[in-house]
């Protein structure tokens, strides 16, 4: 799979996927998409740069250990679940804050921060999965 | 711009603060996986963070419990939603009774495990995956939405596959194979008849299907679904004949893994087929009572005659689980209130002293070097507190006093007696009787028969390794989850008035849902 091509041109698809990725991520806000896809497609951004330049590369990149990653999303879905105590609305109830920026207003909401959750640990999980898979024993 | 009425489909009150204790257990347990999850190289710390952590969910279980005797039963719903659509968690006394033993389990197996499980093992995430495992059970206990219970199964089971083959050796894989495959089809079957239940009421809440089904009679094939349920329930709680994954994969884990197991997991199953089988369709259980009456008295006798079989302590002690699973169904299948109520105490029962017993199991490995009960014995001359805590709990399990077993199969036997079932009195007295003489034999043979010769080091090193301590802890620490459980065996075989009031109550609020419905439909009961 170590082509020159495939090597030269993994890291640029790779970067792409991922910003890809968050867009999806952000999109699924309103329509179709959200954290478990875009989670999806940065997996497998991860996997193809590390089948093309080998699974070390993608570990230096990643900084964190994937499994770190799913644990980090897990909390801040959570804590997107648990903000609902201080307004005093059951557990998991979806809270926003509308934030004037440039004369629009950004939504930020709890649900976003549930999805962001739900993105690193599907990111954190199946690319800890596709990089044990390409892992050779020997290497 | 029109304002929309809200209340019509939210709930608009704030809901009081004791009420967070619902989802208390879940968030505590998800949150301090998360955060184990993070820290997993870390080794020196994961205990460190783990057993205060396991300290608090034992504290929030308790308060849960206190809330909801004192208050009846809590219901919060998620995201607002009215139910039948939001989420309900919908905690009784069963839920919270139950919730409070299984972290009571997780406690003991959480401090045990800091000397049990090596660097290696934490690495690969021991205590996350204890934590998630107790988002799974925790979360099996207190929903109220069938679907929902169907989601705790599946992480509990994740879990549970992690703990499993922590160490990779060929017997775990083995093991694990045989445990995974058989439970993915019984979840499979749960899948298939929650969506076959869905076909036919159009919602998944638990208090809306009890509510629809008293006036469902022949419109539709009920007593299809619940038989799917049965089917799916009984291989999750290991009842015959769909009980051989347990003894097939419970001895191939650490001890500390078999006992959170033997503990925890087959009591889900069996809560399940209560809040199925027994709140929301009685009407279709009273038809299947034979069938389950059936499956009782053969999952008892068959599990007692299974112990009585083996040689290795651990396999002895899944048969002995096995067993214990049937005299739980034995209440199922009789849906007496008495018959509930021995129910409901004989798994508050189960889970402490399987938990106990494996636990006891793995500190006489390290005093003798070895599981088998053929091996040198003589761990009464050289471990004395052992040997007798040890028999306490053995007694415990035959169901002999003063200790907790004996007041839930006292009971048993009487509700069979009550309506007439003298065949299962009979098979719960051959049941005890059986343990009795299998869990004598391990005795004498293991311990009470004096060691031959001092066991020669060339041949028990290697299996030294499989079942020595790799964290040296203080003697006191190594003992402390065996005593607290044990502590828990005896008071409640010489206390058990406050036990049995709860498991009467739990018993009530069974076979008459009102409350539980009233609890998440504050107008039903009204009209």
């Amino acid at each position: 799979m170590r082509t020159l091509i495939f090597r030269t041109v993994a890291p640029y698809l790779a970067s792409l996927m991922i910003l890809f990725s968050i867009f999806v991520l952000l999109r699924g806000h309103n329509e179709p998409g959200g954290g478990f896809i875009g989670g999806l497609i940065a997996a497998s951004a991860f996997a193809i740069y590390g089948i093309a330049c080998g699974v070390s590369p993608v570990r230096r990149a990643l900084h964190f250990h994937p499994m770190a990653i799913s644990g980090t999303g897990l909390l801040a879905s959570t804590a997107a679940g648990m903000l609902s105590i201080f307004f005093k609305v059951p557990f998991m109830t979806g809270l926003w804050l509308d934030i004037p920026l440039f004369g629009d207003s950004i939504a930020v909401s709890t649900v976003m921060l549930f999805d962001i959750g739900v993105y690193l640990v599907v990111v954190g999980s199946i690319t800890s999965i596709a990089l044990a898979l390409e892992e050779r024993p020997n290497s | 711009m029109t304002t929309i009425d809200l209340s019509a489909a939210m709930i608009t009150q704030a809901p009081p603060l004791a009420d967070w204790l619902v989802v208390a257990p879940l968030v505590l347990c998800m949150v301090l996986g998360a955060v184990l999850l993070m820290v997993r190289k870390d080794t020196q710390i994961q205990p460190v963070i783990a057993i205060p952590g396991l300290v608090a969910l034992v504290l929030v279980d308790a308060a849960l419990l206190a809330h909801v005797w004192m208050n009846g039963t809590v219901t919060m719903t998620m995201g607002r939603w009215l139910p039948p659509f939001g989420i309900a968690f919908t905690v009784d006394i069963l839920g919270a009774l139950l919730t409070l033993t299984g972290g009571i389990a997780a406690l003991a197996g959480g401090i045990f495990g800091a000397g049990d499980v090596n660097d290696s093992g934490r690495r690969y995430g021991f205590y996350p995956f204890l934590f998630l495992m107790m988002v799974g059970v925790s979360g099996a206990f207190l929903t109220g939405d069938i679907f929902n219970l169907y989601v705790w199964f599946e992480v509990l089971l994740i879990s549970s596959f992690g703990l499993l083959i922590l160490g990779s050796e060929r017997g775990q894989i083995d093991g694990a194979t045989k445990y995974a495959f058989l439970n993915l089809v019984a979840t499979t079957l749960f899948l298939i008849a929650t969506g076959y239940l869905y076909g036919i009421f159009g919602t998944l809440n638990m208090a809306d299907i009890a509510l629809k089904a008293q006036t469902m009679d022949d419109k539709a094939p009920m007593v299809t679904l619940v038989s799917m349920y049965l089917l799916a329930f009984g291989m999750k709680a290991a009842a015959f004949p769909a009980n051989f994954w347990l003894p097939a994969s419970y001895h191939t884990p650490r001890v500390v893994v078999s006992a959170l197991f033997g503990g925890l997991l087959t009591k889900v199953g069996v809560y399940a087929l209560i809040r199925v089988l027994l709140m929301l369709f009685p009407a279709e259980r009273d038809l299947l009572g034979w069938v389950i009456a059936l499956i009782a008295a053969a999952t008892m006798v068959l599990g007692a005659m299974g112990a009585l079989a083996q040689t290795d302590v651990r396999r002895m002690l899944g048969y002995l689980v096995i067993s214990g699973i049937g005299v739980m169904l034995a209440g199922i299948a009789l849906a007496s209130p008495a018959g509930v109520a021995a129910t409901v105490f004989y798994a508050v029962h189960s889970m402490i002293v399987m938990t106990a017993l494996y636990l006891a199991s793995g500190m006489a490995a390290r005093a003798s070097g070895s599981f088998s009960i053929a091996e040198p014995g003589g761990i009464y001359q050289s471990h004395v507190v052992l040997a007798g805590i040890t028999l306490a709990l053995f007694f415990a399990v035959s169901g002999l006093p003063p200790f907790s077993g004996f007041w839930p199969k006292a009971l048993m036997v009487k509700a069979s007696l009550d309506v007439g079932a003298w065949w299962l009195a009979a098979a719960i007295l051959l049941t005890g009787f059986l343990t009795t003489i299998a869990v004598g034999r391990v005795w004498l043979l293991a311990y009470w028969r004096p060691a031959p010769a001092p066991p020669e080091e060339a041949s028990t090193g290697a299996k030294a390794a499989a079942v020595t301590p790799v964290h040296a802890l203080s003697p006191l620490l190594d003992f402390l989850p065996l005593v607290m459980l044990t502590a828990l065996v005896v008071l409640i075989g010489i206390f058990p008035q406050k036990l049995l009031e709860l498991s009467q109550i739990a018993s009530e609020q069974l076979l008459n849902p009102a409350e539980y419905i009233r609890s998440v439909f504050p107008t039903e009961g009204l009209q």
